[in-house]
């Protein structure tokens, strides 16, 4: 059952990013719709930067590039967390713009209309809405977060394949063929993690589609 | 930054671009044919076919493609199916991407007003003909770019294939950083390698999204 303990490892790096994520996403999202066309255009780039590279790549970069150019020795797990956290404030970001866009123009007169101030539009009348839109969505991509983090095995950090590799490793002789079971265990616990989740995140779009 | 060495590994960048377009690409239209034919068999409602196909789209999309090829790679071995690092690959991101593009496609054909069909059905049009010449073509436009972002994700994950000892841009990289530790000139190759190869996708990915809502109907 040491398996699990590296499903918490993977849950646990996901957990973290997906919070720094949905903080930072939210102030990217806003700025994302501000009408400064350089603050448009460098959210842009950054947006498409992440889209186009593979996660590992970054994560290459990051714990890999770091220590060659600044002589910064990150931990692989603090290097794993900026990675989705980058990643991750993009893809929010992106999600908050779309939600804010979505929401109609007359919103946003009416709550002139009655004289609140644009902040008090924002905190009262916009990020309500935009919230309930987003929090399906955002359910969505913790579960990527969670299956992308197979991928943190690569720098070094033990979660459950690697401990999958172990056992295999260790009991060579006693079972050649352990990989087959190990693996197909490791198949259904991603499965039984990220399964029910995604159902939630469908079920509270379908009752929240309005 | 070193440019003699980065000349020095182009070639092999190069021969790793196109093992990575080649499988990608075969990844890709593989995907998009079990996509097609499982979003079919779901909004045809074949009986026993459709919970099996429901299951399938289910259980790869809920799993990294990391897990599922070292299931597909060091785990069929061990019941005697032997595949080979491309097949496997080939096999792996074709089955990750058909529940996407499956999903994605399914969105399409539930989002066709049923007026079309019965309009079509009244003016006495059969059950294939109806699927084929009403339904397919608006299903197919409304889901492209779904399926472009589709595209886009596989040719990333292709990444995951160094795992599996698939000569890919990802693994010659870590091979040339392991061998000759000029980190910094391999992993710029990298992203630049990744930028040509995945950024034209990407703008055509936008203009073919522009057009077919350019052509859209009403609106």
């Amino acid at each position: 059952m040491r398996l699990l303990g590296g499903l918490w490892v993977a849950v646990r790096i996901s957990l973290i990013s997906v919070a720094i994520s949905i903080v930072l996403g939210l102030v990217a999202g806003v700025l994302m719709t501000s009408k400064n066309k350089i603050i448009k255009a460098i959210f842009r780039v950054y947006l498409e930067i992440v889209r186009i590279m593979p996660q590992m790549v970054l994560l290459f970069i990051v714990y890999f590039g770091t220590t060659r150019v600044f002589g910064l020795n990150l931990e692989p797990e603090i290097s794993a967390i900026i990675v989705f956290s980058f990643w991750g404030v993009a893809e929010m970001g992106d999600l908050v713009r779309g939600a804010l866009i979505s929401i109609p123009k007359i919103q946003y007169e009416s709550a002139a209309a009655l004289g609140l101030t644009s902040n008090q539009t924002y905190r009262f009348i916009i990020l309500p809405q935009t919230i309930r839109r987003l929090i399906p969505l955002s359910i969505n991509l913790i579960t990527r977060m969670i299956k992308t983090t197979s991928l943190v095995m690569m720098i070094g950090i033990v979660e459950v394949l690697k401990v999958a590799q172990q056992i295999i490793e260790a009991n060579r002789r006693v079972s050649p063929n352990a990989a087959f079971g190990v693996f197909a265990v490791v198949f259904i616990l991603y499965f039984l993690i990220c399964w029910p989740i995604s159902k939630l995140a469908a079920y509270l779009e379908k009752k929240w589609a309005a | 930054m070193d440019f003699n060495v980065i000349i020095s590994y182009l070639p092999r960048y190069r021969d790793a671009l196109l093992l990575t377009l080649r499988v990608g690409w075969q990844g890709v239209f593989l995907a998009l044919a079990v996509g097609i034919l499982c979003a079919v068999v779901i909004d045809l409602k074949i009986p026993v076919l459709r919970r099996i196909v429901g299951f399938y789209i289910e259980l790869f999309r809920n799993t990294p493609l990391l897990v599922q090829l070292f299931f597909l790679y060091f785990a069929l071995p061990k019941i005697g199916l032997l595949i080979s690092p491309v097949v496997c690959g080939t096999l792996g991101l074709g089955l990750l991407g058909g529940a996407y593009m499956a999903e994605t496609f399914r969105s399409g054909l539930e989002n066709i007003p049923p007026i079309q069909k019965e309009s079509a059905e009244s003016l006495g049009m059969t059950r294939m003909q109806v699927f084929a010449y009403v339904v397919l073509p608006q299903a197919v436009r409304s889901s492209v770019p779904g399926m472009m972002a589709n595209v886009i994700f596989l040719l990333k994950e292709t990444s995951v294939f160094s795992t599996i000892s698939l000569m890919d841009l990802m693994f010659t990289a870590k091979d040339l950083i392991g061998m000759y530790a000029k980190t910094i000139e391999c992993l710029t190759m990298l992203v630049v390698f990744y930028l040509v190869m995945l950024l034209p996708v990407s703008i055509l990915g936008s203009i073919l999204e522009r057009r077919l809502r350019f052509a859209e109907f009403g609106d």
